[in-house]
């Protein structure tokens, strides 16, 4: 589904992919921990190709997305993404976020599109929203929607970008359920998070990036439990001071 | 969170008796803001007395009064004037018609990064620095006089399409460093996310960047309106005959200035109301962008 291979970026003299390789099957969700800083954002941004990568390749659905001559929109419109601050158009009312890329971008009839996002919004118990403003929601209600509006196109491969990071710990579970959900839909899915009881449940496979590297790959039950380098260990007892375990 | 707000509502607030010390404390902004009204009243008529004074014991107030202000001539010319007055009216939307269209290609031309582009990019730069710096009346004269006197045959003689034409390239320069500005007052993250959806940089621009952008440079683009409105009575040094032309012909017919007058309240008559608009419409968009995040 989605295949990694030696990917390498720098941004000046900065190493920030050092060699990072990952391997995501059909269905199964891959998730990255890793402090900030440490190249998490910056690999889901080689994915969608919002960056360039200095060498190795990528692969999405068998074929090389990182290779000359690619569209960068043709990949983007099979990926969907979302972002640690929300980013939804405030111009839009929460239905219009949604069918705008399949709209425009997909050429899905708007009759058909409106139908469809309603219907996610009401999977998701966002209905009475759909004709507001995202000024007038929630950050947890903000982010389930920039959720829906990624998988309305209904992409190969949803990226998931500290989806959590910016929200009021009391709206952090209404979003992580909304990501259970999908995984149960069996959406493929990359995901950098901070939240480490989320990773634990939510990952079929773990990944652990320091500095750019990836330190420790596998089962998260093994990973979390049982870490085998001293970084992750370290890192992991520092994010149980700071209560995120 | 409902259940708790109702029981406020029902039997706390029901119980609740303002305390002396708010009593006090409304006793004391009231008395607060009835002296400052009543200073303001009494500042207001202080100086506009003085000011009344001073020009009606001048000593050539009379003369000034019969010149400027003579009541049965401001009838008789208004009629003149007013419709000069419809010539810039028509000249005004015209040009903004026109101002919108150029104005917008030239700040999506300054706005690409496309390498195909570079010669529009520098085109559209060295136009905007061009009519930006040059004054208008610079503009028109050049326009009026120079183009007629290259005796194009099939280019159109009036002075008046010279001087619409004086107007949409001078306020297209401004107009399209303003809608540059709000193009790059939009958040970046706009148009990662837009492209991360997929969409194309045109279909970005269209349809998440530029009804943002527009939104943020309303104020300023309907305060380029008004003074359009204003700028149109430029024409009339070409020899149009606009509400400014009208009344100096008034004048010089009975030596009376008061067509000037008239056609000055004329103008205010016009943009006084644009500009209430103008304020409206900004507080409506503050008012929307006010609440979470920005807009």
């Amino acid at each position: 589904m989605l295949l990694c291979n030696n990917v390498r970026k720098t941004f000046d003299t900065n190493v920030v992919l050092d060699d990072v390789s990952l391997t995501l099957p059909k269905h199964s969700v891959n998730v990255v921990i890793g402090a900030s800083g440490s190249g998490k954002s910056t690999l889901l941004r080689c994915i969608n190709l919002l960056e360039r990568v200095d060498d190795g390749q990528i692969f999405l659905d068998g074929a090389d997305i990182t290779a000359i001559g690619v569209a960068p929109d043709d990949v983007r419109r099979r990926i969907g993404t979302v972002f640690q601050q929300f980013n939804l158009f405030p111009h839009m009312s929460v239905i219009g976020n949604i069918t705008l890329a399949p709209i425009k971008v997909h050429r899905v009839p708007p009759e058909q599109a409106r139908t469809e996002a309603m219907a996610l919004l009401e999977r998701f118990g966002l209905a009475d929203k759909a004709d507001a403003y995202p000024d007038r929601l929630s950050g947890g209600q903000q982010q389930r929607v920039a959720i829906l509006r990624a998988i309305a196109t209904k992409p190969l491969l949803l990226l998931l970008d500290e989806v959590t990071s910016a929200l009021d710990p009391l709206l952090v579970g209404e979003v992580l359920s909304l990501v259970e959900d999908l995984r149960k839909d069996g959406v493929s899915m990359v995901i950098a998070t901070h939240e480490m009881g989320f990773a634990r449940h939510v990952a079929d496979t773990l990944m652990f990036l320091y500095r750019g590297r990836v330190i420790e790959a596998g089962d998260p039950q093994q990973m979390l439990d049982d870490p085998n380098t001293p970084e992750l260990r370290h890192y992991l007892t520092r994010m149980r001071a700071a209560g995120r375990l | 969170m409902t259940s708790l707000a109702n029981r406020d509502s029902d039997g706390g607030m029901s119980a609740y008796q303002p305390s002396l010390l708010r009593k006090e404390r409304e006793a004391a902004a009231k008395r607060a803001s009835v002296k400052a009204t009543l200073t303001a009243v009494i500042s207001t008529i202080v100086v506009l007395g003085v000011l009344a004074f001073i020009i009606r014991n001048s000593p050539g107030w009379p003369r000034v009064q019969e010149s400027f202000l003579d009541g049965p001539y401001f009838l008789e010319s208004l009629p003149r004037v007013a419709q000069g007055l419809w010539l810039n009216l028509r000249v005004m939307i015209i040009a903004a018609i026109c101002i919108a269209i150029l104005g917008s290609l030239v700040a999506v031309a300054r706005t690409t990064t496309s390498p195909v582009l570079a010669p529009v990019r520098l085109i559209a730069t060295v136009y905007t620095d061009i009519f930006r710096g040059l004054p208008l009346i610079i503009v028109m004269l050049g326009l009026g006089l120079g183009i007629p006197a290259l005796r194009i045959s099939w280019l159109p003689s009036s002075v008046i399409f010279f001087g619409g034409m004086a107007l949409v390239l001078t306020y297209s320069a401004y107009v399209a460093e303003v809608l540059r500005a709000g193009i790059e007052a939009v958040n970046p993250t706009q148009r990662m996310a837009a492209r991360a959806l997929g969409l194309s940089q045109w279909q970005t621009l269209r349809f998440v960047v530029a009804p943002q952008a527009l939104r943020k440079v309303t104020p300023a683009l309907l305060n380029d309106l008004v003074s359009l409105q204003k700028d149109s009575g430029l024409i009339s040094i070409l020899g149009a005959i606009d509400a400014v032309r009208a009344a100096g012909i008034m004048t010089a017919k009975a030596f009376n200035f008061t067509p000037y007058v008239v056609a000055g309240l004329l103008f205010m008559m016009l943009t006084i109301p644009m500009t209430r608009v103008t304020d409206a419409i900004a507080r409506r968009i503050d008012k929307r962008s006010d609440i979470g995040i920005p807009i």
